[in-house]
């Protein structure tokens, strides 16, 4: 409860991916869900990317997404692109790569331009084709105008985990496994505050969503890494200072992260610089996390560059035993831990 | 691809730290310290872990630089206070989240009122031109940013736009600093911006009266790490002067052009700072002349009727003054890691990305980030260097 | 004292300038520089003012400055009292002085 006497209200800062919206899902949705489910699944508790499930001889995951995202069109993709990769890439972030459909609810405002749904409806067919899935169900409703901002998404999957492998989870990293991203970070976020601050590129540097589905990508390291991939994990909302967080945390380890391996795109840095945005904190929708066991990190790296997606995959960092839960940077000149931001990312002017 | 402008070498890094290592190495049980007043300073100390790599034996103390922090809690009661009868009210993103006596206009925001952010006051004035409703622009920073609305409003600002001017203007604020009681600063880092406008010549007076070395620094890790090198072998000369390390952006006049638009639409008052108690001619008001565009005489009789905020009873112990001031530290603060933290701050040092508290919150106290273990695993990848080394 | 980022002025329009920072262009008025600026000039910005226009032989010299300082710290103190004109040394082509050497 808040101290200073505004109790109860929800604030922007519990939807942004960082710890105030952690602490509001297990105190709140989650509280009292098991971590555990009978069998050995992975229950609601667990806060991972989806559950898992015992079906027969295999895993299969669950996982939901929502999508509201200003503006719904932005260069790289759009709110139905989003919703497709978000929820496959849920579960492609437990293993389950093997995705057996989706369904989707659509909310839309009165007065919304039917040209606008027509062209999400496209791109929610030619996603699903990339990640080799299919919309199963769905919900339509419309909302008086107003009532709602233009279009909301939400996307529910359900996929295998490839026979004979376990459920991949994001609290087994140990000290010196090795931490790999499977390419550029901050491309998202940054394409989306472009476009809400005016900024303008030359046509040498583009800023562009990554959003794209990972499960074929996920497929290609697991081959490689079978069960020396320990952990994974998306950074979506809250960038790879989140996700990492989260994982150094429920792992009980530090994770130190070398910034001169970080792949950055250099229009991504530029209005990064320009808007006092940290590159680790801005959401990305097409990358992957991958905690790997030393041995074969080499291996997982290789498999990475070899697919379409994972061109710019670099080893980032490292497990520590010591300052456990923490981020800590190597900077080139020191050392500074790494935040998590707390709440939705503001340019700086001081 | 690297711009020219960039100072990152970590090289050149590299051997400016040796260099401040090789002037304190006697200072380690008695640093030399200095203050820097400049929250984009202390931005890019933390952001390059350059704390961390500080020798033992000098002490970079962040001053009351950090416009966030020093903003006075009445002054965002009147911002959350129109906020609340329903003006639209547009911000930096840096004060959203700043408390007042009460709540702060995130805290606002939440409950139905019209909070806007900005990333310039250009884009208040847009939104001022695109709708017909009032627009109340809250400016705060100092006076580099003052500069840009001074800008604004003599070029024309639309009918419908106002500014609540909590601008601030900082040589008074060393001043303050210095002549505290058992303040230990003994030279101070000026902030490059700021002085791109006023010019160095601003500091002679200070150093004159005060006895203690300024130097100008820019930005960049090179700009900061080579200012501290001036500096602290001004310090152990004990040559009170000015010296100007970011040549590429400051002269000793500044921007004659910017100077003439501030003091044409702005006025120095004297008024309080967040725990600093009084400054002098710290504060930019509105000239007479700009009576139209000012919300505090535009929108008199809404601050008038508002119900007056009791001040925190937490606010009372809050030490941030002491710890800009530079003779406290957050771990002194009793409220510090207990009724004081990042998500529900006190005092401003707390909820600014650069405040004292916030960043010693984040570190745990004075940075020590080692780490053991060795790297010759990687080092055999030849997956990038390992910088452990001397370093902790 | 507040976030001020250099770039390269790309087009001029009246008094708004198209700056390049670092590949990402931005729209940057051009009202309280206190020089005339022309595509091609480095510029710093402020909440979308520019204000200084940066003359790029400085950038080169800054370079030398933070040499020259490495080299004195290495050396006695006694340099370092003058350190002062040895900045204004460092670089400073004859002739030009729009600083007063103390």
């Amino acid at each position: 409860m808040s101290r200073r006497g505004d109790d109860g209200r929800i604030a922007l800062r519990h939807g942004a991916g960082g710890p105030a919206m952690r602490a509001l899902v297990s105190s709140l949705f989650a509280r009292g869900a098991p971590r555990e489910l009978p069998g050995g699944g992975i229950g609601l508790g667990a806060l991972d990317d989806g559950a898992a499930l015992r079906v027969g001889d295999r895993w299969l995951v669950f996982t939901t997404d929502g999508h509201v995202v200003d503006p719904p069109f932005f260069p790289g993709g759009d709110i139905g692109r989003l919703a497709v990769c978000g929820a496959v890439n849920d579960l492609a972030m437990m293993g389950a790569t093997e995705v057996l459909g989706l369904s989707l609810c659509v909310m839309l405002e009165e007065g919304h331009p039917r040209e606008q749904i027509e062209r999400i409806q496209a791109s929610i067919e030619a996603a699903c084709r990339e990640a080799e899935t299919r919309v199963l169900c769905g919900d339509t409703k419309v909302l008086g105008r107003g009532d709602l901002d233009g279009v909301v998404l939400s996307s529910a999957a359900i996929g295998f985990v490839r026979k004979g492998r376990a459920p991949v989870r994001d609290c087994t990293l140990r000290p010196g496994d090795e931490i790999l991203v499977s390419g550029t970070v901050g491309d998202h976020g940054m394409a989306v505050m472009a476009r809400r601050h005016e900024l303008a590129c030359g046509p040498e540097e583009e800023l562009r969503s990554d959003v794209a589905p990972l499960n074929g990508l996920v497929e290609a390291a697991l081959a490689a890494g079978g069960e020396s991939v320990v952990a994974m994990k998306d950074p979506t909302r809250g960038g790879v200072a989140s996700a990492l967080a989260e994982m150094a945390t429920k792992s009980g380890v530090g994770i130190l992260l070398e910034e001169e391996q970080l792949p950055v795109r250099p229009a991504v840095r530029a209005a990064c610089e320009l808007l006092g945005v940290d590159p680790l904190q801005v959401a990305n929708e097409g990358k992957a996390l991958f905690g790997v066991r030393p041995e074969q990190s080499d291996a997982v790296l290789a498999a990475l560059h070899a697919h379409t997606l994972g061109k710019h995959a670099r080893r980032i960092g490292r497990c520590l035993a010591e300052h456990a839960g923490s981020l800590i940077l190597d900077t080139g000149f020191g050392r500074r831990l790494v935040q998590e931001a707390d709440g939705e990312l503001l340019p700086r002017i001081c | 691809m690297k711009s020219p402008l960039e100072f990152r070498d970590p090289e050149r890094a590299r051997r400016l730290l040796d260099a401040l290592a090789h002037l304190t190495q006697d200072r380690e049980r008695d640093p030399i310290s200095v203050m820097h007043v400049c929250g984009s300073h202390e931005q890019a100390v933390a952001r390059f872990g350059l704390r961390a790599a500080l020798p033992p034996g000098l002490d970079l103390i962040m001053g009351p630089g950090c416009p966030v922090c020093v903003t006075d809690c009445p002054e965002i009661d009147e911002a959350v206070a129109l906020a609340r009868a329903g003006l639209r009210v547009a911000t930096y993103g840096d004060m959203l989240r700043v408390p007042g006596s009460g709540p702060s206009l995130a805290d606002v925001a939440a409950e139905g009122a019209r909070v806007d952010v900005v990333y310039s006051v250009t884009q208040a004035a847009e939104l001022a031109r695109r709708c017909d409703e009032e627009i109340v622009f809250f400016a705060s920073g100092f006076e580099t940013t003052a500069v840009a609305t001074a800008a604004l409003l003599e070029g024309g600002p639309p009918e419908n736009l106002s500014v609540l001017s909590a601008h601030k203007y900082i040589p008074p604020a060393m001043e303050i600093v210095v002549e505290m009681p058992g303040s230990r600063v003994q030279g101070f880092l000026a902030a490059g911006h700021a002085a791109t406008i006023t010019g160095w010549g601003v500091f002679e007076p200070f150093v004159a009266r005060q006895r203690r070395p300024v130097v100008v620094a820019g930005f960049e890790p090179l700009d900061i790490l080579a200012a501290l090198v001036a500096l602290v072998g001004l310090v152990r000369a004990g040559t009170p002067r000015v010296v100007n390390a970011f040549r590429r952006c400051v002269t000793r006049e500044g921007n004659r052009n910017a100077q003439a638009t501030l003091w044409r639409v702005f006025e120095l008052v004297g008024g309080r700072w967040r725990g600093i108690a009084r400054v002098p001619n710290g504060n930019l008001r509105l000239r007479p002349a700009f009576a139209a565009h000012d919300a505090r005489r535009r929108h008199a009789r809404l601050l008038a009727a508002r119900a007056p905020l009791p001040a925190a009873p937490l606010l009372r112990e809050c030490r941030c003054g002491e710890i800009m001031a530079g003779l406290a530290t957050p771990s002194d603060c009793r409220l510090f890691g207990r009724e004081c933290v990042p998500a529900e701050p006190v005092g401003a040092c707390m909820v600014s990305n650069e405040g004292t508290c916030r960043i010693w919150h984040q570190y745990g106290g004075h940075p020590r980030l080692a780490v053991s273990a060795s790297c010759s695993t990687r080092a055999q990848r030849g997956a990038g260097g390992c910088s452990e080394s001397a370093r902790r | 004292m507040c976030l001020g980022v250099p770039g390269r002025v790309v087009e001029i329009d009246g008094l708004v300038a198209t700056v390049d920072f670092f590949g990402v262009c931005r729209t940057v008025s051009l009202q309280i520089v206190d020089e005339p600026v022309a595509p091609g000039d480095y510029v710093l910005n402020h909440v979308g003012f520019a204000i200084r226009r940066i003359p790029p032989e400085e950038i080169g010299e800054t370079l030398a400055l933070y040499e020259r300082l490495i080299e004195l710290a290495a050396q006695d103190d006694p340099l370092l009292a003058d350190l002062h004109s040895e900045i204004e040394a460092a670089g400073r082509p004859p002739g030009r002085s729009d600083e007063e050497s103390a």
